[in-house]
């Protein structure tokens, strides 16, 4: 690793969006992500970007959708209520097949809720976000590190399916600092032939839309466009395995959830008990076949959430009845303690929930 | 000799306008405007929801549909991405001013250079002929069953008045197409208004009153003089702004 320097998720998220190309940023005030509009707002202007803070959620994402169209790397940030603003322009992007990326730092829900750090947006995230048939690609970091690293894997991916990015943080992640490494190989652009950037008199007009008037067009375009999330679940799926070969018990958490779950396990096998943690990194795609292979192995799976159990429900899916899943929770913006998750690990060990 | 042809930056294609519409005419002005300025190729059209939602296929620029009243900030990407492309957009009453109000009176305030083409017919048409907030005090459409009442539904918004407030926009002018002198007033302010934006003066927006014979239950020549008894009156036809004039 090259050199390290200590920053705020946020800051990291901002850092790396700018390394990654992205040299147009679109955003709206809303606690707890504000330093990443921050960040752009002092570093944009001095090299030849746009940052500009929009009178709505709803007009940033729309300025997100006109930059996207013309095929440059874009972003915007936001915290869970600002998001589902954002919902309608989730929608059009992937009706039109543009390529961005969208953070969302998450804090407590529903309504206006809290700001403090929350994994409720879940289900928005991965079940699509907004009206129609689609699916974002939704990635959850677990550091400093990975706030960053996967904001230009976010941003390549984004370009290479020509769909938005979802990076799912949550209020700690964005507001805690860790040293961090920015020495990125970032994989040039793709050409984008259909891009809206004028026609220079030499080929047809290029048309950025989602209005299909046919029911026939439409249904097409959302077959194909379900084809190309076929291979991205094949080529994809992104997860961690920790000290799963010999456990007995299997606990599964994502983000900030992760790395309280990390501490319960660690102090778990210290009184003996075998027990490690599947970390989902893609939550769409979710990685089913991690799940599948532990299913017939293990006594149960502990779904650790900042949410009333959301994830838990893919969790159940991908285990398929073959063994029992149970929530351990907290919600409104309180994250569960090692102490909580280490009582769940060992009530499923010793059978309690059978 | 050619003495009447079709404008290039027009694809040649049938439009689903109903018979009467001034949307036609709008389309033609702003494309004979873009050839004229020789700018097609760098040219980028933002589409609206409502009637003229198929512009994208009207126009041989390259072309953006925006979701219902979001162009003005969509165009303010594509503008912000590339400042060297054209960009405008065309809307009607309820996206631009009703829905859409925000992005309209934002990208206003900070000037930002582009140019809109705004279609005030006093009725959502593509819905089906519901009120819209240009509707007059009074007019019978299909929310407002026994007229619009003001007491009830508020008093239609007058766009052009509206936005002359603010200290952003470089140019604001109402125009109508319901005659051959109002025609040749309406293309002179949509050439100024894509001139402006070739020459970096920043925000120009034309409104353009337009007739709605289907929905106003008229015929199309009825239509055209509904604009001058009873649209014109309550929006007069102007210049509301020119910076550059001063």
């Amino acid at each position: 690793m090259a050199n390290k320097v200590l920053m705020k998720g946020n800051e990291a998220i901002a850092e790396a969006a700018i390394i990654a190309g992205c040299r147009h940023y679109f955003g709206y005030p809303i606690t707890p992500q504000t330093e990443i509009a921050a960040y752009m707002s002092k570093k944009m202007p001095k090299i030849g970007g746009t940052f500009l803070q929009a009178e709505s959620e709803v007009a940033a994402i729309n300025m997100v959708y006109g930059v996207a169209s013309t095929g440059l790397r874009v972003m915007t940030s936001s915290s869970s209520p600002g998001i589902s603003l954002k919902g309608e322009g989730l929608s059009y992007l992937a009706g039109a097949d543009l390529p961005a990326l969208v953070v969302n730092v998450q804090r407590g829900g529903p309504g206006l809720g809290g700001i403090q750090p929350s994994q409720s947006d879940y289900f928005q995230a991965t079940k699509g976000g907004a009206h129609g048939d689609f699916h974002m690609l939704v990635i959850a970091p677990a550091s400093v590190q990975e706030m960053a690293e996967l904001t230009v894997k976010g941003f390549e991916l984004a370009d290479k399916y020509r769909m938005t990015t979802m990076i799912l943080a949550d209020g700690t992640l964005g507001q805690m600092m860790e040293p961090v490494s920015l020495d990125f190989d970032v994989k040039p652009m793709p050409e984008k032939p259909w891009a809206a950037t004028g026609t220079k008199m030499q080929r047809k007009h290029n048309i950025i839309n989602s209005l299909y008037l046919k029911p026939e067009e439409l249904e097409r375009t959302n077959f194909e466009r379900f084809e190309r999330y076929k291979t991205i679940e094949e080529n994809e799926v992104m997860y961690e395995e920790y000290l799963m070969e010999d456990a007995e018990v299997c606990v599964t958490a994502f983000g900030i959830a992760s790395r309280v779950a990390k501490n319960a396990i660690d102090e778990a096998r210290k009184q003996g008990v075998k027990v490690g943690l599947i970390r989902p990194i893609t939550l769409w795609p979710f990685p089913t076949k991690v799940f599948e292979k532990y299913a017939d192995k293990v006594k149960g799976f502990i779904s650790v959430e900042l949410s009333m159990g959301q994830m838990i429900e893919d969790v159940r899916l991908a285990v398929n009845g073959k063994a029992p899943v149970t929530l351990c929770n907290r919600s409104g913006g309180m994250i569960p303690s090692p102490e909580q998750v280490l009582e769940s690990i060992l009530k499923v060990n010793n059978g309690g929930n059978k | 000799m050619v003495v009447f042809d079709k404008p290039n930056s027009l694809c040649d294609v049938p439009m689903h306008y109903c018979p009467g519409c001034t949307h036609g005419i709008v389309h033609r002005l702003v494309a004979e405007v873009i050839d004229e300025l020789q700018i097609e190729g760098k040219t980028i059209g933002i589409a609206p929801v409502g009637c003229s939602v198929m512009a994208y296929d009207y126009f041989n620029c390259d072309m953006i549909e925006a979701a219902h009243g979001r162009a003005p900030a969509v165009a303010t990407g594509v503008k912000r991405a590339n400042p060297d492309n054209i960009v405008f957009t065309y809307q009607g009453d309820g996206d631009l001013a009703s829905i859409g109000m925000a992005e309209t009176v934002h990208s206003a305030a900070r000037n930002e250079n582009i140019t809109i083409i705004f279609i005030n017919n006093a009725i959502y048409g593509m819905t089906g002929g519901q009120m819209a907030p240009t509707s007059l005090p009074g007019q019978v459409t299909q929310t407002s069953p026994y007229g619009r009442d003001v007491n009830a539904c508020g008093y239609p918004i007058k766009v052009c008045e509206m936005l002359s407030q603010l200290d952003g926009p470089e140019y604001l002018e109402r125009v109508a197409v319901n005659n051959v002198k109002n025609v040749k007033n309406a293309k002179k302010a949509i050439k100024k208004a894509f001139e402006n934006q070739v020459n970096k003066k920043g925000f120009s927006l034309v409104e353009v009153i337009s007739s709605c014979p289907t929905n106003w239950g008229l015929t199309p020549s009825d239509a055209l003089k509904w604009i001058d008894e009873k649209m014109i009156p309550y929006y007069p036809l102007g210049v509301y702004k020119d910076r550059s004039a001063k």
